[in-house]
């Protein structure tokens, strides 16, 4: 249990090392070899949450060594109920989303290769308290992503990976910028230690008013771009819809929670008073994500491109709950430790909604013939029963029907910012509105409705192999509808201090 | 025996347990499973109904943590009181009934174990909906009935009709749901709760409707008529009130036993079981003088116009379930009607009443429709009288309690008791003028109906080989036809037992005889009239006009596209809605998207110019002096011939030129 | 004329003898030997410039001698091994043609 956020972190590397030096593998067992070292994160998230202890305060399982003297950077490792429940969710998506690449045919062991890879770095992301480690695996997780959209996606992969990556690094580089200048003036990369320095007012007396806000706006672009909020968006439509079926479920699961972790974690903590002053316009930001993000996506006609909107609506409720409380002008603890709450539970939430949907549309693109359009399909349900059932379930968990996972999140993310900025609450009810008229309008027109002539082609209804693909996804769906103690347990006492005073 | 309120939610999950079921197997023994699970739910509401009229002032709750929040939890509950008790009863009764009706009607669908199990999912969100003490809870069900709803409106989804009314339905009701939503939002951060009776914290208790009424907002109104009317949108969705009514004719796409169960009988009837529930609420601001508006006078309008428009409409209507939608749309806002005018009580005496009459009406018409091979066209209907004898005698039946025939049909006793109250009601008596014409026109219309399917001829071959429905399809009528009677006797004015059970403190007011005198006046009226135009010279054939639109074309062609009420909102809501998309969309691909390829472009342009600088000017420098280099290496490496004695030679000569300057130079 | 003188021309013209058969010869052999013997001459110059010079108690003079014939003899032996290596080469030892080396 010593160095257990570290086996966590290498395992899936350490698979990734074993598939680069055994060229000669055959798929079937580099598959099964993937999806044990993928597996594992499940496995050691489930001895970390054993072991994890809500109720105390501060990080656990924490590893930290002197790493490089010169620049004060340690290997800092540590968790707590956010970062746990990040690394729960990355155990059960990565999995699921090497399982829908099962029947990939161009060089698995290259894919499940860099897929092992991504899968690390992003569990780096959620697991490093140090800046330098932090934004290592935040960088390293961009190679294999490039590689993944480039060399298994659609026709437009290659444009949409080159601008993935370049506005994604065009955003760190600020970010870095920032980070090298709080060294400058603080001596240190450790976020515990600045946190404590932005509390204390120590990082305020260091930097002057003016250079600090530029340090905040820095930090911003980094994590916007990842999240995304809007307008720093239009990169996702286009990467997510080009990516190959699994990566755009991780993409969408893992990556744009990244960014959202990035905000609690770091800018929050750190720039309180800078998040406070601009939450006003961020949380317009955050309001137009909402928004026009779900109408953008009643205007597509490419599914995925759909599903991938109504990311970025998703997505952009945390970002209204943390802005919400971040910029609440008197004390409302009722209201904080609901948006947070639901925040966190949302980013969960959407994380199994968002890749069950993926792996959906990647079964009608698949059974097709690479169609995704809204109007090529028709009569689905007729032919594929259980598959509408499965996609149904995926929908309406979407759409934040309550009984399932959705609900719960949407709902406390409301009921916090409703608290706090109830205008804002008013106008995102547009958000869900818009959702569930682009979802419904999906569900009808390929579900419902006359056979069209690529489904009456002969659609096969899911194999087995798939079944099992969804089957935990959707379960867990209903059970964290149902049951949300289950996860909220995990982050509740960390909620309850947040919401007053701040990490 | 009563059931205690710890196990209250055993009536949901009879149902629930059925539904999971069905939907993972397709074995046809669903039916029966459902059919058995709702008797259990029936048997156990009336054990529950045994215990909440031992005391009918008691509010029983049993409130649970449902997740941790912050240093408290969320709290949901469940509530036994006699409005929980009589609808559960009513719905799960109603719903044994339907189910084994459905047995019949849906013997040959193939989706057959399906249907079970969306009807078993509908029962168990709607009774959950019933038993609910937190108003999240409610919301919680309140939109599983609409995804019941909807998974049953476009149970024959392969019909693009039936899946476009089905998301109509759902995405209708949304928007009201969406005020609903608000206003819960508002009352949990106003009161801290959402649970209805919490030991003095709930927000329908004394203490939190006096804070609520206490505040106001910068509009004028009081905190609580806000909260109320936001509520309030939700059972306007729900209910199909004005102006939201418009999906609940298009909802009779789906089976009819899913009309005669969801949208007459029980989910309909949803929204003014929520108006009921959070009365307290709604009338807290009712001693408040200096308010523009109270919450219960926008409920009393809105319930006026929706009976008064939903039953014109129904005039003009030729589908025998659309009548039968419209004139639910109709008693509807006789219910809205009665809770804005101050009477909760008639209102649910008159949901239940109608509950059972519509029921069996819808039931009827489903074994009309079942007989006729799929004819809904009352056109195109007729001469079943004869034919089919039992359901003639029960439609007739549920027509009487429906027109409100006096004394011995139930209708007539809750239609009284609205207008009764709508007459004591002091702020304005227009509703009660809107409720008087449609009196009228109910009793109209349905002598059209009835005039038009069982009199006269058969006008097609449907009609023509009808015959009557098995004993399964049949005995649910009778069932429901003896209650359509003998309900109505629970709430007389003589005897008025169910207003008493549901408001202890209710009080019969006597008087009125005039107003019922009047109402009966008119019922006779609008029979008379019915039967003066339909029923006298029977139609011979499909293609005859009618006698309405002969005098009346304009008003006719109006009604019968519902007063355009779909061409308006498709016009306005529906282009906003892709106007907004279209313009979120060109936001994105040329604003947005423009300018991250614009910026794009400038590193792009920026780089050529650099490239441009730096090959012109920078790299010639550095060319020329390494060509330079280049050039000198080449000539020396040129000398180097590799012949030794050329070598040789160099260094003779610079050997003697050595000792010339030494010799010559003198130097020391 | 001095014995010194006299030393000196003698030196001089074998010098001049070396250098001649060193620029003049083909055979590297010979041009060696032509190198052998611009050595020598300058060893002549050194015992020379000792027996008649101020001061010869110390056996400088000599000394570098001795260790100019040494020197002479690795030459010699390192030229010969050339030598035989380059007519292992291209089968003569003809100095104008082992050009292999040119820039």
């Amino acid at each position: 249990m010593k160095c257990l956020l570290s086996t966590l972190i290498l395992t899936p590397w350490v698979g990734t090392l074993l598939l680069a030096l055994t060229p000669r593998l055959s798929p079937k067992v580099s598959r099964s070899v993937a999806l044990l070292f993928s597996l594992s994160t499940l496995g050691f998230a489930a001895l970390a949450w054993s072991g994890f202890d809500p109720a105390a305060p501060g990080y656990q399982f924490v590893e930290q060594h002197a790493w490089i003297k010169l620049l004060n950077v340690s290997y800092h490792l540590g968790l707590d109920g956010m970062s746990l429940a990040l690394v729960a969710l990355t155990g059960l998506i990565a999995p699921t989303a090497l399982l829908a690449s099962w029947k990939l045919e161009r060089d698995p062991r290259l894919f499940n290769l860099l897929f092992l890879f991504l899968q690390g770095a992003a569990l780096g992301v959620f697991l490093a308290l140090n800046f330098f480690p932090w934004f290592i695996c935040w960088e390293l997780s961009l190679v294999p992503a490039f590689f993944l959209i480039k060399l298994w996606g659609g026709p437009g992969a290659s444009r949409a990976a080159y601008q993935f990556v370049v506005y994604t690094i065009g955003g760190s580089a600020f970010m870095l910028l920032a980070f090298a200048a709080l060294f400058a003036a603080t001596g240190t990369f450790d976020f515990v230690e600045l946190a404590a320095l932005a509390r204390d007012g120590g990082l305020a007396s260091a930097i002057p008013a003016p250079a600090l806000g530029a340090i905040f706006l820095g930090v911003l672009l980094g994590l916007a771009v990842k999240v995304p909020l809007f307008p720093f968006h239009t990169w996702l439509p286009s990467a997510y819809s080009e990516a190959p079926t699994g990566a755009s479920m991780f993409l969408t699961g893992i990556m744009s929670k990244m960014g959202v972790y990035g905000f609690l974690r770091i800018l929050w903590p750190l720039f309180p008073a800078q998040l406070h002053a601009a939450a006003p316009v961020l949380l317009a930001l955050a309001l137009a994500g909402v928004v026009l993000g779900a109408f953008a996506a009643m205007a597509q006609t490419d599914l995925k491109r759909m599903v991938a909107y109504s990311s970025i609506n998703h997505v952009s409720y945390c970002l209204l709950a943390l802005f919400a409380v971040a910029g609440a002008s008197s004390l409302n603890a009722d209201a904080s430790t609901a948006a947070l709450s639901g925040a966190l539970l949302q980013m969960f939430n959407h994380g199994l909604s968002a890749s069950a949907l993926f792996f959906c549309v990647g079964i009608l693109e698949n059974r097709s013939g690479g169609k995704r359009g809204l109007l090529d399909f028709g009569g689905v349900r007729t032919a594929a029963p259980v598959f509408a059932g499965f996609c149904g379930v995926a929908l309406f968990s979407s759409l934040g029907l309550p009984g399932l996972n959705g609900f719960v999140g949407e709902f406390l993310v409301f009921r916090g910012v409703f608290g706090l900025a109830p205008w804002t609450a008013a106008i995102g009810c547009l958000g869900l509105f818009a959702t569930a008229f682009f979802l419904l309008t999906f569900w009808q027109r390929v579900f419902h409705g006359p056979q069209s002539p690529a489904v009456a082609a002969g659609f096969r209804d899911l194999s087995t192999q798939e079944i099992v693909t969804l089957v935990p996804t959707v379960t867990l769906m209903f059970v964290l509808g149902v049951y949300p103690q289950l996860l909220v347990s995990l982050f509740n006492p960390l909620v309850t201090a947040w919401a007053v005073h701040l990490p | 025996m009563t059931l205690p309120v710890q196990l209250l939610w055993l009536i949901p999950a009879l149902p629930l347990l059925v539904a999971g079921i069905g939907a993972l197997t397709r074995h046809r023994g669903v039916a029966l499973a459902a059919i058995f699970a709702m008797a259990g739910s029936f048997a156990l509401s009336c054990l529950a109904l045994a215990g909440a009229l031992q005391d009918p002032s008691v509010h029983a709750t049993y409130n649970f943590a449902w997740f941790d929040l912050g240093h408290g939890a969320l709290r949901l509950g469940f509530l036994l009181d006699p409005l929980t008790a009589l609808m559960t009863t009513m719905v799960t009764f109603v719903g044994t009934l339907i189910f084994i009706f459905s047995l019949g009607y849906m013997k040959e669908d193939k989706n057959f174990s399906r249907f079970f199990c969306f009807l078993s999912l509908f029962a168990a969100a709607m009774l959950g909906l019933l038993v609910a003490n937190s108003l999240l809870l409610l919301f919680v069900c309140w939109e599983l009935v609409g995804l019941a709803s909807y998974l049953l409106i476009g149970f024959w989804f392969h019909k693009p009709s039936a899946a476009a009314a089905a998301k109509k339905a759902f995405i209708t009701t949304r928007i009201g749901d969406l005020g609903f939503l608000l206003g819960l939002l508002w009352l949990a951060d106003s009161t801290g709760s959402l649970l209805f009776y919490d030991g003095g914290q709930g927000v329908l208790e004394a203490t939190a409707l006096a804070s609520l009424s206490g505040q106001t907002l910068a509009c004028g109104l009081a905190l609580s008529t806000a909260i109320g009317l936001l509520i309030f949108c939700g059972a306007v969705g729900k209910s199909g009130q004005f102006p939201l009514h418009v999906w609940l004719p298009d909802a009779m796409e789906g089976p009819t036993p899913v009309s005669a169960l969801i949208h007459a009988a029980t989910m309909v009837a949803a929204g003014v079981f929520l108006v009921a529930r959070v009365y307290p609420l709604m009338s807290a601001d009712a001693l408040l003088a200096a308010v523009p508006v109270h919450a219960l006078t926008v409920v009393a309008f809105i319930g006026a116009i929706t009976a008064l428009m939903g039953a014109l409409i129904a005039c003009a209507q030729n589908d025998i379930k659309r009548i039968l939608a419209f004139s639910t749309v109709s008693q509807l806002g006789y219910m809205m009607l009665a809770l804005g005018v101050g009477s909760s009580t008639a209102a649910i005496f008159h949901l239940l009443t109608h509950a059972f009459f519509k029921a069996l009406l819808f039931l009827g018409a489903g074994s009309v429709i079942h007989a006729a091979h799929h004819e809904q066209d009352i056109r195109q209907l007729g001469g079943l009288r004869t034919k089919m004898k039992v359901t003639f005698a029960t439609f007739a039946i549920g027509m009487m309690a429906l027109s409100g025939v006096p004394f011995l049909f139930s209708g007539f006793w809750s239609k009284e008791a609205i207008l009764h109250a709508a007459h004591e009601w002091d702020v304005s008596h227009l509703p009660l003028y809107a409720g008087l014409c449609a009196v009228v026109l109910t009793a109209f219309y349905m002598t059209r109906l009835v005039a038009e399917t069982f009199f006269g001829k058969p006008r097609s071959h449907g009609a023509e080989h009808a015959h009557e429905n098995s004993a399964v399809m049949t005995a649910p009528l009778v069932i429901l036809a003896v209650c359509a009677v003998l309900l109505g006797f629970l709430g007389t004015p003589y005897w008025p037992w169910l207003q008493k059970t549901l408001d202890p403190h209710y009080e019969a007011t006597h008087g009125g005889l005039g107003l019922m005198l009047l109402s009966i006046g008119l019922v006779g009226a609008g029979l008379g009239l019915g039967w003066a135009l339909y029923g006298r010279k029977l139609r011979t054939t499909a293609a005859a006009r009618d006698p309405l639109d002969t005098a009346a074309p304009a008003v006719m062609a109006v009604l019968a596209d519902r007063l355009g009420f779909d061409e308006l909102y498709a016009a306005t809501v529906g282009r906003l809605n892709s106007a907004t998309a279209a313009f979120a969309d060109f936001l994105d691909r040329y604003v947005i998207g423009g300018l991250v390829t614009f910026l794009a472009q400038l590193g792009i342009f920026s780089g050529g110019v650099n490239r441009q600088v730096d090959e012109a000017n920078l790299n010639g420098g550095f060319d020329a002096v390494s060509e330079s280099v280049r050039g000198s290496g080449l000539f020396y490496s040129r000398k180097q011939t590799g012949e030794t004695h050329g070598y040789l030679r160099v260094v003779a000569v610079a050997f003697v030129l050595l000792a010339l300057v030494l010799a010559l130079g003198g130097v020391r | 004329m001095t014995p010194l003188h006299l030393c000196l021309l003698i030196s001089t013209a074998l010098f001049c003898i070396g250098l001649f058969g060193a620029l003049a010869r083909s055979n590297t052999i010979l041009v060696l030997l032509g190198i052998e013997l611009m050595l020598n001459a300058a060893n002549i110059n050194f015992i020379a410039f000792w027996r008649y010079g101020p001061s010869h108690g110390a056996a400088n003079g000599m000394i570098f001698v001795l260790f100019s014939i040494a020197v002479a003899a690795a030459e010699a032996a390192v030229g010969l091994a050339l030598i035989i290596a380059v007519y292992r080469h291209q089968k003569n030892i003809r100095l104008q043609e082992a050009t292999v080396l040119k820039g």
